[in-house]
């Protein structure tokens, strides 16, 4: 299928090439240099840069500026959105925004709740989902309207994504709602970070009998451990996180001066692993705070160098 | 029911401020069934209202009352000769009943003696826990009777998050997830199927998004 909008994520995917995203967490202040440093680590081994939108409800400089960045510097940014932070009308408004810069990848998001951030004691919002934000920018974008139904000058030519939880329970139930993040117009999907590739490889068999591999480009979400701590972190404090005891194990088991070594070797053997899943069109790097590391992560992945669309 | 909390004696007696004469005006209502602001409240609060002014070396008239709801005129009119006698109320009644009271008694002060809480049921003895928002436009039919919009930190019409663990709330282990809830009932129901269906962008307008809400039932009005 040709593509619908001047995306490069969505050239190389439906080109039949791996992609290759990684991202970037925007500063707790107002220095641009922080995020442009990181984008320059990073930007030769990647198709695309996420940039999170309050992560963890920590309040840091806003996703679609840190975007503005990345365009003024040449680059791909996927735009993460979440509905915990702004109404119907904000959420439009940050869309057009968007894409008053060209910014082409939208990522709709629920957002972790408050209570994890530095603003536990304010208010939520959510007054669209996230796969109703997955229909409304398919709205803005496909039949040029706003949700009120007027018309838009100019539609949003944006490609969107959602996110995957292959781990969160009930796992009976984890495939079906791809199939309803997918019925709500995602059209890729960057999936929670990998640790048990038996469970996920058991997920993707369930998403390659519905057909769903060949209606949505699913990215595997690969995160490195710095540490053995990072992984006993991920596997005990980090909702919906599935660490196999044997990796907390392997990592635990590894001197500490070795132990980030260790983790990078995890991260490109599943690459490896996840490149023969039949259903996998790409990779979805998050290096958190460790982007010096994702070149060497792509090369090794056997993913360098990135094509060019 | 309607679910309350007492408040602290320290926050209702700063309240209290310079006042020689205070009403204790309790509901037998739903705060009565919380165990929140009945009779047996208002006069566990009453008591320790005396002690604690009698340790300040004031002289304070503390009345007790208890009538049958706050939220209805009829029963609010049953206290109007009490009221002379009084320089202020603390009501016991849900955040309803203290402000209908106040509406009713425009020169009186009211304080409030509890914290309104939310609309619940009593899991236990000692234990309430909330079941619904008051949205105005009741999505329970397609839910499996379980409501997402109070059950859900995230009020999600399209849950669960990524954040369900082990049938628990990303917030706490201590809260169960909605959705993980609505599934189960969905399943028992033989109706999993439906789980598929995508809800609709939800109308808040006949939620406090809309502002305040009044039903108007022209066939009940005389």
């Amino acid at each position: 299928m040709s593509p619908k909008t001047p995306s490069k994520l969505e050239k190389i995917l439906r080109a039949g090439h791996l992609a290759v995203t990684s991202e970037c967490g925007p500063p707790r202040g107002s220095d641009p240099s922080h995020i442009v440093h990181k984008a320059e680590l990073i930007k030769n081994h990647v198709d695309a840069i996420n940039i999170t939108d309050n992560q963890t409800s920590v309040c840091r400089l806003c996703s679609l500026a840190a975007c503005i960045r990345l365009k003024l510097m040449g680059l791909e940014p996927v735009l993460q959105m979440v509905v915990r932070d702004r109404n119907r009308i904000a959420l439009q408004s940050d869309i057009l925004g968007a894409a008053s810069f060209d910014i082409h990848n939208l990522l709709c998001l629920s957002g972790d709740h408050q209570r994890f951030g530095d603003n536990a004691q304010g208010q939520n919002v959510f007054d669209l989902d996230s796969m109703q934000l997955l229909q409304t920018v398919r709205r803005m974008r496909d039949e040029g309207k706003f949700l009120g139904g007027d018309p838009i000058q100019r539609p949003p030519a944006m490609f969107v994504g959602a996110a995957a939880n292959p781990f969160a329970d009930p796992f009976e139930i984890r495939v079906p709602r791809l199939a309803k993040k997918v019925a709500a117009g995602a059209e890729f999907i960057q999936t929670q970070c990998i640790y048990n590739l038996d469970k996920f490889e058991k997920w993707m068999t369930l998403v390659r009998d519905r057909g769903l591999h060949e209606k949505v480009f699913i990215l595997a979400g690969v995160t490195p451990f710095k540490s053995a701590g990072m992984a006993r972190y991920m596997k005990t404090k980090v909702p919906g996180m599935d660490v196999p005891d044997e990796v907390v194990k392997r990592m635990a088991g590894t001197p500490k001066d070795k132990q980030a070594e260790e983790g990078l070797a995890i991260c490109v053997e599943s690459i490896q692993r996840l490149k023969e899943v039949k259903g996998v069109a790409g990779f979805h790097i998050m290096a958190i705070e460790w982007e010096e590391r994702v070149p060497e992560i792509v090369e090794r992945g056997g993913l360098y160098p990135r094509p060019a669309v | 029911m309607i679910v309350a909390e007492r408040k602290s004696i320290e926050e209702i007696v700063e309240q209290l401020a310079g006042v020689r004469s205070v009403l204790v005006l309790g509901c037998n209502e739903c705060v009565t069934v919380c165990e929140a602001g009945g009779k047996k409240e208002v006069g566990l609060l009453a008591s320790a209202l005396r002690m604690v002014f009698l340790q300040q070396g004031r002289e304070v008239n503390v009345g007790e009352r208890t009538i049958e709801r706050q939220c209805d005129t009829e029963y609010l009119e049953e206290v109007r000769d009490m009221m002379d006698s009084f320089e202020a109320v603390v009501s016991l009644a849900c955040g309803v009943g203290i402000q209908f009271t106040a509406e009713r008694y425009p020169s009186k002060p009211v304080y409030p003696g509890v914290n309104t809480c939310f609309m619940g049921a009593a899991l236990e003895r000692g234990v309430w826990a909330e079941r619904c928002q008051g949205c105005g436009s009741c999505i329970l039919a397609v839910t499996g009777a379980v409501c997402p919009i109070t059950r859900c930190a995230k009020r999600l019409l399209n849950g669960p998050c990524g954040g369900s663990t082990s049938g628990k709330c990303e917030i706490s282990k201590d809260v169960e997830c909605a959705w993980q809830l609505i599934i189960d009932r969905l399943k028992a129901l033989g109706r999993l199927e439906e789980y598929e269906r995508l809800s609709p962008i939800k109308d808040w307008s006949t939620d406090r998004a809309g502002g305040p809400r009044k039903i108007i039932r022209e066939d009940l009005r005389s």
